[in-house]
């Protein structure tokens, strides 16, 4: 049998707005796939070091405050660092388009912006993850 | 320390039923069981029997047309944006409760009358509009300044200040975890000195001023008092309002630091020294905003905020305050969400529950401490991202709502707010939104003009029974502090929040320029407002020119006092921080001592599950 998702959801930064994160957790869990959720006010290397211990295929960050041009880059730095660049890095909030392509220059591989339904995160996820364990097996 | 909850897969775990529990027994049922129950005089409360009759002859030929009509539907489901399910006429007869012969003078009453259903004044906004009060704060203290004189200018009756993040948790701008967010939602505010720059050249006894803030609220009131003594102006001209609403944190927003105990502790003692310093200062801001925002029904906003609002009377009157000493500058604040006529019913149904609280169950003599007096703010969760300038019209709306339902202050949201911090544009758009529905629309000729029709009636009614059982249920489990750690609270709201999600996924509910009426290829031409990086080297660099600047020795004085009188169970830690303002020291060195002697407080698991 397939083995499941994996995803480690995480509240970096000082933002306390749960309201989108749980109910990505929610539907992540509807939809099949093992979520670890974090909590609130996460540092970078918290985040990092639960994703290796918790093998997980992804991260999910959600960041309200307008602090995710510093958060979002500091996650990927503390990736990097732990050699663990095989972890997929996604997230959403209110983040401006302009900076949304920023970060997914940077690294990031997929931003999601306001009003953007469960199921477009659910499947996006999905595909990626499939892909990246075909390329790791070939 | 890492908390972590795991989430095991699970399907059709949501219970939906349970969300909307007393839609059934909302009014057919009831007025059936109203309709055989004449009094003596062969009248049937407000109306008399032969009326009635008619009244039933009327309706059962027009039922059958309408269930003709039936068939067809213009949309899949009517039901209000908390999920229940809503009839789909009213009369007369419908009203629960009007067997009482007395229900019109007990349950609906006139305004400015006990229960207050009506409004908080005899002539309501004939009298006084209420205040436009828009909410700005950004990037330094200098900027936020300039917003600040512009507003004043521009007609705004009156000041409320955001705050960033460092300063809501405590933290000084030159802090690690500050990193990035230092002025990005709000003013940074590190000591008194910032403080003194951000109301420069603005009359302190002249304006009311709001402050957001929760955990370190009584540090801010703090030095926005050592301003005004700087200043010369006393006490007892300051007027404003403190949000000071730390329970709303736990369950909604967030933003707390210490546990719940030492910081209901720290709200009694500022009441205790605003009511006998500064008597114009409303102390608290009980708040449903921020729990609507993380995804609750209107029942449970009314409820919980209501449950928090008891929780901190309770506690002033156990520390020994008499009720009508403090509980007239209680005030409430409340969301104006998109479903017009049940937040126009969630206001009326707090007016009535509060003032029957108040006077029945803690015995408060004053009516002043009867009324409860509220700020709203339009739905930011509802403003899309998508086709923004859409959020112009949603905000009118939910505005109005907040107006018929008797508001005392409203702010409206600026149009681009999913996008980033309002811009000047969107701020100026949003305030002259609030007077154009004063002085265009005529909604103030009247006071309270939806009083007596029958849906709203009906739905205040079924607002107040709502609210009644959550009530119940949190005594049951032991009271709001104990909902709290046990996460029960948190979980019923994640609950309302996926369910809501899931309609707008499963198609039953559409959101204009979101699900349905998409533009394609959008481009959103609104200018997104943006803080400088610079200001955070700004902010960090004057922090530590203040505190190379201050009297070293005593600031460690007065955070040492500070220190001593947190560890006693009865001394006012509002008049040692007040001190500890007084001698520069920094937000964070205050909310450190605390955190030092109190624990920082870490969320529960089964808070941070939808279901």
């Amino acid at each position: 049998m397939e083995h499941k998702i994996r995803v480690l959801l995480a509240k970096p930064g000082l933002d306390g707005h749960d309201r989108g994160i749980k109910v990505i957790a929610a539907a992540f869990r509807d939809a099949g796939m093992e979520v670890i959720y974090t909590g609130l006010r996460q540092t970078p290397q918290m985040i990092v070091d639960a994703a290796v211990q918790e093998d997980v295929d992804a991260i999910g960050l959600s960041v309200l405050s307008g602090a995710h041009m510093t958060l979002f880059p500091a996650v990927l730095e503390e990736l990097k660092r732990q050699g663990a660049e095989d972890i997929m890095l996604f997230g959403g909030g209110i983040i401006p388009d302009d900076d949304k392509e920023e970060l997914e220059k940077m690294g990031v591989d997929k931003m999601f912006t306001p009003g953007a339904p469960t199921e477009q995160a659910i499947a996006w996820l999905k595909q990626a993850v499939e892909q990246r364990r075909a390329s790791e097996k070939s | 320390m890492r908390q972590r909850i795991y989430l095991t897969p699970r399907y059709g775990c949501i219970n939906y039923e349970s969300m909307r529990d007393d839609a059934a027994d909302l009014l057919f049922g009831r007025c059936c069981h109203i309709l055989g129950d004449y009094n003596e005089t062969g009248e049937l409360g407000m109306y008399d029997r032969k009326f009635l009759d008619k009244l039933a002859k009327r309706r059962q030929e027009w039922e059958k047309t309408a269930s003709k009509l039936r068939e067809r539907r213009s949309l899949p489901r009517f039901f209000t944006i908390s999920g229940d399910d809503i009839e789909e006429l009213f009369t007369p007869d419908m009203v629960p409760g009007a067997t009482d012969e007395d229900y019109y003078l007990n349950e609906i009453g006139l305004p400015g009358e006990y229960p207050y259903t009506r409004g908080v004044h005899h002539t309501m906004y004939r009298g006084r509009l209420w205040t436009m009060r828009q909410f700005a704060g950004m990037g330094t203290p200098r900027q936020t300044n300039e917003r600040f004189k512009m507003l004043l200018k521009e007609g705004g009756g009156g000041l409320s200040t955001a705050f960033d993040l460092p300063t809501l948790m405590g933290y000084d701008s030159d802090h690690p975890r500050s990193l990035g967010e230092v002025g990005k939602c709000g003013v940074a505010v590190d000591t008194l000195a910032d403080m003194e720059i951000i109301f420069e050249d603005i009359d302190l006894s002249q304006v009311s001023t709001s402050m957001t803030i929760n955990s370190p609220a009584s540090m801010l009131l703090a030095m926005y008092l050592v301003v005004a003594e700087k200043r010369g102006i006393p006490f007892d001209q300051i007027r404003g309002t403190l949000q000071n609403d730390i329970l709303k944190e736990y369950i909604a927003q967030k933003e707390f630091i210490y546990p719940p105990r030492p910081s209901v502790r720290m709200i009694v003692d500022l009441i205790e020294y605003c009511t006998r310093e500064v008597p114009q200062w409303n102390t608290i801001s009980v708040s449903g905003y921020h729990i609507r925002e993380a995804g609750s029904t209107a029942v449970q906003e009314l409820a919980f905020t209501l449950a928090d609002g008891f929780h901190y009377v309770e506690a002033c009157v156990e520390r020994g305050l008499d009720v009508d000493s403090f509980a007239p500058r209680i005030s409430y604040f409340f969301n104006a969400h998109s479903d017009f006529f049940e937040e126009i019913a969630k206001y009326r149904a707090a007016r009535r529950i509060y003032a029957r609280r108040m006077r029945e169950k803690y015995g408060a003599k004053s009516p002043k401490s009867w009324l409860l007096r509220f700020h709203t703010q339009t739905a930011g969760c509802s403003l899309t991202a998508q086709q923004p300038e859409n959020n112009i019209a949603r905000v009118a709306l939910q505005a109005l709502s907040g107006v018929l339902g008797g508001t005392q202050s409203l702010h409206t949201n600026s149009m681009d707010e999913t996008l980033a911090l309002p811009s000047e544009k969107a701020v100026r758009i949003a305030l002259r939104t609030q007077q154009i529905i004063a002085y265009e629309t005529g909604v103030v000729n009247t006071v309270d003009p939806l009083g007596g029709s029958y849906f709203v009636e009906a739905l205040t009614d079924k607002m107040e029974r709502g609210a009644q059982k959550y009530f119940e249920e949190i005594d049951r489990r032991g009271g709001v502090i104990e909902c709290i750690e046990e996460g029960y609270l948190q979980r019923e709201i994640a609950k309302a929040a996926y369910r809501f999600q899931r309609e707008i996924e499963q198609g039953e509910r559409k959101i204009v320029g979101v699900s349905d009426f998409v533009m394609e290829n959008e481009k959103v031409e609104i200018p997104v407002l943006r803080i400088d990086r610079e200001v955070e080297q700004e902010q960090r660099d004057f922090v530590a020119k203040v505190k190379a600047g201050r009297d070293a020795d005593a600031a460690r004085q007065t955070l040492e006092k500070l220190r001593a009188v947190s560890r006693t169970e009865t001394g006012n830690t509002f008049e040692a921080i007040m001190d500890c303002c007084r001698a520069y020291c920094t937000l964070g060195e205050m909310c450190d001592v605390l955190r030092e002697e109190w624990g920082e407080y870490v969320e529960p698991p089964s808070a941070m599950v939808a279901s």
